[in-house]
């Protein structure tokens, strides 16, 4: 490109309002490129995906750092993203080579290391957007490039050397409500992407795009179109702007080359407003990667009225049932339930589930179909009131759970004993515009309970809880990470501590309290034989909500927890 | 429009075509400083970095800033004196709005800027909603009354959080509320934060009656929309 054509490329970027700054860059000598081989087998010293590995796991197996070491963790290096509101993005590492993505977009390469700065991309949103959640959960790396999706509806394709723009693609309009906040997710040369916007009136879909060009490859929606089987679970057009958004990474088996993403809630809220089973909202939906076709799917719970977004990935996990192994499928829903379902390569069936957290809405399981059948005085309806447990925020919100295969458990992000009060009213679809038709939502704590967030660890083969970590009067908004050395990482509170835990016993080992509160997903590389783990810390968006209303609910002042994006990276000393 | 001056401070390159519209490029300082050529955003030099701005300018960039003046005619100008209010939405869309249609007490309304002279309604940018609601003129400041059309108050409908647009009312305190993060004004008293992540209180429109009909006194009084960290896409506008 001369610099005329590159001036061309300015104005007409300005004029959709989209800038894009690279920094002063150092640039990468002798980027690794990332194949698919890498991400199906990632070396133990990297991290090269939203949640390492395409099972979900959250799990390292580096043990340099272990039970008996770990109170000796010091920070090594950190640096501000500068820029407010939720940062969630877990670093990833590709050879020493460190990628974080923060609110509004911006996207940090780092020296791993030694916290050199060697790129900076930064994104200048168009101003009408809104940014109803201003977060990014991570790039995704594959050949020689990073990608991230944006809050304005784009994938930016940026060389990961260099951190120059190679494509960029529109996915959706901002204007009709749509935004995006995952990680995409690289496989066999697409990048696939989900979408937010489930309180906006959208449809939902996954998306797959040509790693090298950008040009879309499928398209596929979560809620069926006219024809397409489950249509006929929408009255009328409602299917149109029915949500079921995606905004989680999903995850991927190689073998059945099938990708696993969780959908959200339908729109409006109130399942009065669209009655039927409202396919495909708050379910798994199994794609086909190479066409993009859906071949199998679980709806966790049907006409949803209660905003349990079950966009969560369900993790990849052999289950041991009857003596048997079962390749598994587990969700730790935001509707409070533990669900273990099971892969296969002609749909998905049902093992078993349970719930995790105080739950008052469902009273019976189909034991064939885990199908789920309600408490009519809990399912909240137009001009009709109802309480529900857990709150609208969910047993498990987005913060992702994590197996370690070394322990043998499952670790859950959990918020218990809050439940929700609001009723339903009409609402006009206005393209962009909330489309959520309640009253103003209240809060409630189950009578005589001391306590909101937690840590669970479960026995998945027993069904068993095997201990749980309870965090008083601060929810928990904290991803994990867990690791070979029998540890699991956790921020997650108001109080700003970062902490591990055993493993097996849930002591808490360690702690260091960062500069604001951590809903970042750690991570954990290794350089030179020196282990690191590493966590964005930087306070927003719906954990602050949710602690406003804790604080309030146990009488006390509003916790104050200030803003501001900081990577942290430590080490045992001495390494 | 013609191009009158550049300024460069602080590593914010200003590009200003007109006195009313200001394009603020915001680049990392050492970027634009050593002006190396580095990144897209650095300008060229001399003549052929006056034909950039001089194009910059003359496409408008399709921004609602772009033009300001009072009775500016455009779907996305900014609502200037003597301009109508319409509904924004629903059956009723594109119709004046009357005192009698806010009921006391009920929820915030949202409308549009119509141009008295030509009919248009200024709905081509979203910054240009607006919401009216009644609330006690008892109750209101000092300032928000001087404002007021008795009881009746009118405000920017983004949230000035992350731009969201305040489509809630809390009945039991008379407060909008933003459904995004929860931010709560009062429209008592000038919109001001009373709850929530909010950082400062939504533009406040001034309104008076014309043949019976709610229209606009003045200009947005305050920031409209919300602003990037780094970025103040909206500086020096005063919307």
């Amino acid at each position: 490109m001369n610099d005329r054509s590159r001036l061309y490329s300015v104005l007409a970027a300005l004029v959709l309002g989209l800038v894009w700054i690279p920094g002063a860059s150092q640039g990468v000598a002798d980027y690794n490129p990332v194949t698919d081989e890498r991400l199906r087998n990632p070396e133990p010293e990297n991290w090269l995906m939203f949640r390492r590995s395409y099972d979900g796991w959250g799990y390292s197996p580096l043990d340099q750092i272990d039970t008996g070491n770990v109170a000796g963790l010091e920070p090594v290096w950190t640096v501000s993203t500068g820029m407010t509101e939720g940062h969630q993005a877990p670093p990833i590492v590709n050879d020493g080579v460190m990628y974080v993505t923060t609110p509004l977009n911006s996207v940090l390469a780092l020296d791993a290391a030694t916290g050199d700065t060697l790129w900076q991309y930064r994104r200048q949103m168009p101003f009408d957007i809104r940014l109803g959640h201003p977060t990014n959960r991570g790039v995704a790396l594959y050949g020689d490039k990073a990608y991230m999706s944006t809050s304005d509806t784009n994938v930016v394709a940026l060389d990961a050397a260099t951190g120059e723009v190679v494509w960029e693609t529109v996915v959706e309009d901002y204007n009709g409500g749509y935004y995006m906040t995952g990680a995409p997710l690289a496989v066999n040369g697409r990048i696939m992407v989900g979408v937010s916007g489930g309180e906006r009136g959208i449809r939902g879909f996954v998306a797959a795009l040509d790693s090298e060009t950008g040009e879309e490859i499928w398209k596929s929606y979560t809620i069926p179109g006219p024809g397409e089987f489950g249509n006929d679970t929408w009255p009328g057009d409602s299917w149109q702007t029915g949500g079921a958004p995606t905004w989680v990474t999903g995850t991927y088996d190689p073998d059945l080359n099938q990708t696993y993403w969780g959908t959200g809630n339908p729109g409006p809220w109130i399942g009065d407003a669209r009655p039927g089973d409202n396919l495909y909202t708050n379910s798994l939906v199994a794609f086909d990667v190479g066409s993009g076709e859906i071949t199998g799917y679980h709806q966790y719970h049907w006409n949803g009225s209660w905003d349990w977004d079950e966009v969560s990935a369900p993790v990849l996990i052999d289950i041991t049932r009857d003596g048997q192994t079962v390749p598994g499928l587990v969700h730790a829903g935001r509707n409070g339930y533990l669900w273990l379902l099971e892969r296969r390569s002609d749909g998905i069936g049902f093992i078993d589930a349970e719930p995790y957290v105080n739950h008052n809405v469902f009273t019976r399981l189909d034991p064939e179909t885990g199908r789920p059948e309600y408490d009519p005085e809990r399912k909240p309806g137009l001009g009709k009131s109802a309480t529900f447990c857990p709150s609208l925020h969910g047993g498990k919100n987005w913060p992702p759970a994590a197996y370690n295969p070394v322990t043998g458990l499952f670790y859950i992000p959990a918020n218990d004993n809050l439940c929700t009060t609001m009723a339903g009213e009409e609402v006009e679809y206005r393209r962009g515009q909330q489309f959520v038709g309640t009253d103003i939502r209240e809060t409630s704590l189950v009578e005589g309970a001391d306590h909101v967030g937690e840590l669970q660890a479960w026995n998945l083969d027993t069904g068993e809880r095997v201990w749980m970590h309870e965090f008083g009067e601060f929810s928990n908004w904290g991803p994990i990470l867990t690791t070979a050395g029998g540890l699991v990482f956790l921020g997650g509170t108001a109080d700003r501590w970062f902490r591990a835990f055993d493993g097996m016993t849930g002591e808490i080992l360690w702690q260091a309290r960062l500069n604001s509160g951590i809903t970042g997903v750690p991570s954990s590389f290794a350089i030179d034989g020196v282990q690191y783990i590493a966590v964005q810390s930087g306070w927003g968006v719906d954990a602050a909500g949710s602690q406003r209303r804790v604080d309030g609910l146990f009488g006390n002042p509003e916790t104050i927890v200030p803003q501001g994006g900081v990577v942290w990276v430590f080490a045992l000393p001495g390494q | 429009m013609t191009l009158r001056d550049t300024v460069m401070v602080q590593g914010v390159m200003a590009v200003q075509c007109t006195p009313e519209a200001t394009i603020i490029a915001r680049a990392t300082g050492a970027q634009v400083a050593d002006e190396q050529d580095k990144s897209p955003l650095a300008v060229p030099r001399s003549g052929e970095r006056r034909r950039v701005l001089r194009a910059l300018c003359a496409v408008g960039l399709a921004l609602p800033m772009a033009s300001r003046a009072q009775g500016a005619s455009g779907a996305a100008s900014p609502p200037a004196e003597n301009d109508q209010l319409v509904f924004a939405f629903g059956e009723r869309a594109g119709e004046a709005i009357a005192p009698d249609d806010l009921a006391l007490g009920t929820e915030q309304v949202f409308a549009y800027p119509m141009d008295p002279l030509t009919g248009e309604v200024r709905n081509g940018t979203r910054l240009n909603q607006i919401v009216l609601v009644h609330v006690d003129p008892a109750g209101l400041s000092e300032q928000t009354r001087a404002r007021a059309v008795d009881g009746i108050v009118a405000y920017s409908g983004v949230c000035t959080h992350t731009g969201c647009d305040i489509t809630d009312w809390d009945t039991s305190s008379n407060r909008f509320q933003c459904p995004c993060h929860e931010s709560q004004f009062d429209p008592s008293d000038g919109a001001r934060v009373v709850g929530g992540p909010a950082p400062w209180q939504l533009a406040a429109l001034p309104l008076k009656l014309v043949d019976g009909l709610l229209a606009v006194a003045g200009e947005f009084e305050g920031r409209v929309g919300f602003m990037q960290p780094g970025l103040d896409p909206l500086g020096g506008l005063g919307r």
